[in-house]
């Protein structure tokens, strides 16, 4: 079957062009200005063209709290934000740190046919913090990279050996930057904010401590780290100064942390409780110079699904953690319009340089033999984000009800339509 | 200006005029209290639960004093015997006491914002009664007025709070009215026991005992709350925290003329606070404070049944 994009601005990283997209099977096969018969034509006129976005990033809590989302609806909430590949960490029930719950994740998206599922996992045993995992049986499974995600490795020792063994399979490292000793019962960042709410604050510090020491060992064993959930102003400069040593180190910054800062939290609000906590308005500037300066590789959401009877209690009591999945592309988009980014750049954040970063070599550029995932982007299209639309199971994030701007409007995965707005197909 | 609102939070928000309003109406309570019958009807067939989720003493009788002597039926709840043990949720727990008609909850919390929580999902009133480390309303009208009787104002006057301000919800409520009420707030502590973005507050940090006293007219001691410590120690013994952050009589003299000394209680005796100052009636007003926070409770409890009804 030949399926024909036409009409629309098709975004690369490396730049842009108004052209038609023809796909056969799963994959383009053509970039051209001409008209081509084709079997399903699409429209795209007025809209951008994109390379599905590679969601880095998410929790979809299957196994073991499929009440918050499951693998299928995490698929049906990914495509419905353009997302056609996603990462899901370890901190299931069970802890997917062995092959088997690897394969299965896979099988059950493969089942549902949305995304492709690329499972993380986890670097230690249970979450134990002692013995790495198979990391080589897990790669043969299906496993993309290594994270105890949630929670720190707080052993050096482990951490160095997760580097160095990751290394050898090509693979590499994920860190949950936090210096646990530093943060005792803190539910916010540690700030004014903090201060006048009377809530008990995480300073950016016990993020960077361990920020430095994870960019140490990487330099030590020559492992590839890859810092998640960036939050502060010092990460980066760290992160910086790392890179220019030569260290292989990559870094992710989430949505809400370049959108939002701790005053949201004034009204003791649960769906603005995260960790990495909202950081002070500084630090969202550092997270949008680090977008534009190209410090930053990666957009990755953190999609962290909780149930709204667990965030309707008293701030202190609310499990950490946001809904991204959805409204990735507007918090995206108005970093563009904003002047922050290019709409080339926000590819190469979202799509190219994850691909880049996991060797998907197929993935990441529209282009002739690349596989036929792509997000159509409506960049201008207003709507209220409500729960008619949101696909997740769960309702934890803020801009829920709010107006939006800039949504997907088709994702294609594999050449197949499978979101056509408002619904997955 | 009266006091308009379904609820009494915190006084971060507060105008001075509402501060004020809370006073003077606390006046004529006060009143009645130092009169031979002890009561009135104002509340009479209201029914205002103590929901009280943290412990404590004079912060509950005062309120329920308060309460009984405006005529309502007065409940005390505390959650060492509650269904809160049996996992049920606080709103949960909230409603289910609403639904029994309940017009008044006085709420006291070891979360922040908790009143605020419970204020936004409730049509009963709540008076915030002390929610984790961030405010307690009425202990600082109390303050207020106690101060206001002793130095007959509040403008102008400069007013030292010593010790553990990190974990204080009182120095909290008092801070932010002191600086609405045009008074010269300074602050002292150890820096372990003082926040990190204490700028916030627009209060003058001291270095020393001395510098914290010295023109002061007004010595607000705070309770070191050893069981709020998580397990850190901000200070390395109960010796070294009283030779540098204790208040003796000696220490007092660098004051402005006829000082006063405010604790909210209970007292460290010899840790925080000496003997000989709690003792001294020239300028210990401890037990007033206690005597006036009847007088706020009533007129709090009083001001938020009149703007049920209204």
């Amino acid at each position: 079957m030949k399926t024909l994009i036409k009409n629309g601005t098709i975004i690369n990283a490396d730049g842009r062009i108004n052209a038609n997209v023809v796909i056969e099977g799963e994959t383009i096969v053509e970039i051209t200005t001409e008209e081509v018969q084709a079997d399903v034509v699409i429209d795209a006129t007025g809209m951008l063209v994109m390379p599905g976005l590679i969601d880095m990033h998410v929790h979809f809590r299957d196994p073991g709290q499929e009440y918050k989302d499951d693998v299928i609806s995490g698929s049906e909430t990914a495509v419905a934000g353009g997302v056609t590949t996603c990462l899901p960490m370890a901190n299931t029930t069970p802890i997917n740190d062995n092959a088997s719950i690897t394969r299965a994740m896979i099988a059950k998206a493969k089942e549902r046919g949305l995304i492709d599922l690329l499972p993380i996992g986890a670097v230690t045993q249970g979450f134990k913090g002692d013995r790495i995992v198979e990391m080589g049986d897990m790669i043969e499974a299906g496993a993309v990279a290594f994270s105890d995600d949630g929670l720190p490795v707080s052993s050096s020792t482990v951490m160095r050996a997760a580097l160095e063994y990751s290394r050898g399979f090509n693979s590499f490292v994920i860190s949950h930057s936090e210096d646990c000793s530093l943060c005792r019962h803190g539910v916010m960042n540690e700030g004014p904010t903090s201060t006048i709410l009377g809530l008990k604050g995480m300073p950016s510090e016990k993020e960077e401590i361990a920020v430095a020491r994870d960019m140490l060992l990487a330099k030590l064993t020559k492992g590839h780290i890859h810092i998640a959930h960036v939050s502060s102003a010092w990460s980066l400069k760290l992160i910086e100064l790392a890179r220019k040593e030569g260290v292989s180190i990559t870094c992710e910054v989430a949505p809400h942390h370049f959108s939002f800062s701790d005053e949201h939290l004034l009204t003791y609000d649960t769906y603005f409780k995260m960790s990495p906590p909202l950081r002070s308005k500084c630090d969202v500037e550092a997270m949008k110079e680090g977008l534009r300066s190209g410090l930053v590789d990666v957009i990755a959401t953190d999609h962290a699904p909780h149930h709204t009877d667990e965030k309707f209690v008293e701030f202190d009591k609310a499990p950490f953690g946001i809904l991204g999945l959805q409204t990735l592309v507007p918090l995206t988009l108005a970093l563009v319009k904003e002047g922050v980014i290019t709409l080339e750049r926000m590819v190469e954040l979202t799509s190219a340089n994850p691909a880049k970063i996991l060797h998907l070599d197929n993935k990441g550029k529209i282009a002739k033999g690349m596989l036929a995932d792509i997000a159509i982007i409506d960049p201008e299209m207003t709507y209220v984000y409500d729960e008619k639309l949101n696909k997740s199971k769960s309702k934890n994030s803020p801009l829920l009800n709010q107006t939006l701007t800039g949504a997907a409007v088709k994702t294609l995965k594999s050449g197949r339509v499978v979101f056509d707005f408002p619904n997955c197909l | 200006m009266a006091y308009r609102h379904k609820d009494l939070l915190g006084l971060r928000e507060l105008s001075k005029e509402e501060i004020l309003f809370f006073l003077s109406s606390a006046q004529a309570f006060k009143d009645l209290n130092n009169s031979e019958v002890k009561k009135t009807r104002s509340l009479h067939g209201k029914t205002v639960i103590n929901a009280f989720f943290e412990n404590s003493t004079r912060t509950r009788v005062s309120f329920e004093t308060g309460a009984k002597r405006l005529g309502a039926d007065a409940i005390n709840f505390s959650a060492s015997q509650s269904s809160a043990q049996k996992g049920e949720t606080l709103l949960d727990t909230i409603h289910n006491m609403e639904a029994m008609k309940t017009d008044i909850f006085v709420l006291r919390h070891p979360n922040s914002g908790a009143a605020q929580f419970v204020a936004q999902h409730s049509d009963a009133c709540i008076v915030n009664a002390g929610d984790g480390l961030h405010e307690h309303p009425t202990q600082a009208l109390l303050d207020l007025m106690t101060i206001q009787e002793h130095k007959g104002r509040l403008e102008g006057l400069t007013v030292v709070i010593i010790g553990d301000i990190f974990h204080s919800r009182v120095a909290r409520s008092n801070i932010w009215a002191m600086k609405t009420l045009g008074m010269t707030v300074k602050l002292f502590g150890p820096p372990t026991m003082m926040p990190a973005h204490v700028d916030v507050f627009g209060c003058h940090v001291c270095k020393t005992m001395e510098e914290a006293i010295e023109g002061s007219d007004v010595i607000m001691m705070l309770r070191i709350q050893l069981e709020r410590q998580d397990g850190s120690t901000p200070f390395p013994s109960t010796r070294e925290y009283s030779k540098f952050f204790g208040l003796s009589s000696t220490r007092i003299k660098l004051a402005n003329p006829n000082p006063i000394v405010l604790h909210p209680g209970p007292i460290n005796r010899g840790v925080e606070i000496n003997s000989d100052v709690v003792e001294n009636p020239e300028v210990s007003v401890i037990l007033n404070q206690v005597e006036n926070g009847v007088a706020i409770r009533m007129a709090v409890l009083d001001i938020l049944n009149r703007n049920r009804n209204s």
